[in-house]
């Protein structure tokens, strides 16, 4: 397929499922009715539910899957490796111990964007950390490494946070944020993540001739003229502003960054720049999919976006590692 | 015109100095082989002349800017990665993507041609055989088109055949004024093929000069710890290792 076909069939398929995520909810209105009332503004119920629940839903969806989309075809770029994934490098889990801390200490009530601005500041802890721990002339193995210390060291100190929480109902609001979801969302998220997430994906769409020459392993790309420390510096700011924010705003929605950039892989010949668009397209598809999904299969019950996801996502990945073994 | 030039390079890893005061020049049109046996250095040397790894001492290349660094010389490493599966096309265009130059720039046309990739050309290039990959390699950094090509044993896993168009490729490069720096095992090759041989033993530079002059029975034993059956044919010279030596 050609690479402009494809972007027009991407860019298609996320018009129409965001337009079907406009009509997706439990109000039980009409499709045409509901779009007649986001364009005309009679101030009535209806007009609100749309601008004011369901657009920014819809966005947010959009906004999510592009950076989560966008980092993981980076990121398995960048390492060279298909089975990497944004959360690899730490910054999903310290972002979510940022959001976990601002709910245990009751910080997330002090104003209405307190648990996103924690979990940001969590996320920006986490790529500060792994830049120092790898150093700046680590290659890609001392980056998983301080990658899985990272995401071991924040997945223990969420437990523990947990694990002494005095309070149920705050143990229980902490399980329900990790789930991930976009439910409830307002403009005001949109309007929190937008800036920073914006800085992520310019800052890898930039990445894209380097990630070309590590195709051929980074002593040969560093040959070619690319200065690998700074891709990387670039590439990790990017992902941690991108995934940083999303999982600010969403809670933590896995799986996407992995299994996106592997399916589109094929429709690109390879070749990792151009996967950039592709998996940032195909994301926004397919949490754009999960989102309309988790409000038509179980209608009123709240079935959690970071549950769909990893019940669709955890079989694709034992598909990817069963293929490997085969091919080992 | 010097193409590159190490004045007293020295790489240490811990206490011990892998390569010890090494200093060369190599100017235009020399197809130079870098022979020694395995551990003597020869990787060292190219990726620190290229400014790939800490050393002591100055490298010509290594003090160029990363673009420049391009500009002047394209590196073939010996354990060379194909990361996806883009095509053969698409993969030797990268080296014409490291100068800034569009993917059908003719120096492309000209890498695919030299090593004889025209048949495979649409093929994923991770999905095709060792030699075959190795060619595609070459003619990657061939594409780069630089006036200095580092390849570090590019012909081991290829076919004789193959072995041959490589290295007249390279003895190519050179006639049209380039200069090539190229590892290799095979002492036949290298002194059929190459202009000028340089010889590491222990991380020094035990000789360095045209074939005739450093090939002697007595270097090869001293070096290599073999002695070798030596022929002289139209073709040039011949070498069979024999035996090991005592040291």
């Amino acid at each position: 397929m050609k690479f402009r076909t494809l972007i027009a069939c991407l860019t298609a398929l996320v018009a129409g499922l965001f337009a079907l995520s406009l009509v997706t909810g439990v109000a039980p209105v009409g499709p045409g009715e509901s779009y007649a009332a986001l364009l005309r503004d009679d101030g009535g119920p209806l007009t609100m539910v749309m601008r004011e629940i369901r657009l920014p839903r819809a966005i947010l969806a959009v906004m999510i899957g592009v950076s989560l989309g966008l980092s993981g075809a980076a990121m398995q770029g960048f390492l060279r490796n298909p089975l990497a994934e944004p959360g690899l490098i730490g910054v999903s889990s310290s972002a979510a111990l940022g959001a976990v801390l601002a709910l245990q200490t009751g910080f997330a009530a002090a104003f209405a964007l307190a648990l996103p601005v924690a979990a940001l500041v969590g996320a920006g802890i986490g790529v500060a950390l792994i830049l120092f721990l790898a150093g700046p002339g680590g290659g890609a193995f001392t980056l998983i490494l301080a990658g899985i210390a990272l995401s071991a060291l924040t997945g223990a100190l969420t437990s523990l946070v947990l694990n002494l929480s005095p309070n149920p109902f705050a143990a229980n609001e902490i399980v329900f944020w990790m789930m991930g979801s976009l439910a409830d969302r307002s403009f005001d998220h949109v309007w929190m993540a937008l800036p920073v997430m914006a800085v992520g994906w310019l800052a890898l769409a930039r990445t894209g001739r380097g990630l070309e020459a590590l195709t051929l392993g980074e002593d040969a790309a560093a040959s070619m003229g690319f200065d690998l420390s700074r891709l990387r510096l670039i590439l990790l700011g990017g992902v941690a502003a991108s995934v940083g924010a999303a999982t600010a705003v969403a809670g933590a929605i896995g799986f996407v960054g992995l299994v996106v950039p592997h399916l589109l892989r094929p429709l690109v010949g390879g070749r990792p720049s151009r996967l950039l668009l592709a998996s940032a397209l195909g994301g926004a598809a397919l949490v754009l999919a999960a989102d309309v999904a988790v409000r038509m299969v179980l209608p009123g019950r709240d079935l959690k976006l970071g549950v769909l996801m990893a019940l669709v996502g955890a079989p694709v990945f034992l598909h990817l590692i069963w293929r490997r073994r085969g091919q080992s | 015109m010097t193409l590159l030039r190490l004045d007293h390079l020295t790489v240490r890893r811990g206490p011990c100095a892998v390569l010890s005061g090494i200093s060369l020049s190599i100017g235009a049109g020399e197809c130079v082989g870098l022979i020694g046996p395995n551990g003597a250095g020869k990787t060292t040397l190219m990726r620190a002349a290229l400014g790939l790894m800490p050393m002591e001492g100055a490298s010509s290349l290594a003090a160029l800017s990363a673009t420049a660094r391009a500009a002047q010389a394209a590196w073939l490493p010996q354990s060379p990665e194909i990361a996806w599966p883009v095509t053969v096309r698409h993969l030797v265009s990268l080296g014409a993507m490291a100068r800034g130059r569009p993917a059908d720039h003719p120096s492309v046309q000209r890498a695919t041609d030299r090593m004889d990739l025209a048949a495979f050309c649409d093929r994923a290039a991770n999905g095709l055989s060792g030699g075959e990959q190795a060619r595609v390699l070459i003619a990657r950094a061939m594409a780069q088109d630089t006036p200095l090509l580092l390849a570090d044993e590019p012909i081991a896993g290829l076919d004789p055949a193959q072995q041959i168009r490589t290295m007249r490729a390279f003895r190519d490069l050179a006639a049209e004024g380039r200069s090539v720096l190229v590892s290799l095992h095979d002492l036949g090759l290298a002194a059929r093929h190459c202009t000028r041989i340089i010889v590491l033993h222990a991380g020094g530079l035990a000789a360095d000069g045209s074939p005739a002059e450093v090939l002697t029975d007595e270097l090869i034993a001293g070096v290599f710890g073999v002695t070798s059956y030596r022929a002289e044919t139209a073709m040039g010279a011949v070498f069979q290792p024999m035996d090991t030596v005592a040291p």
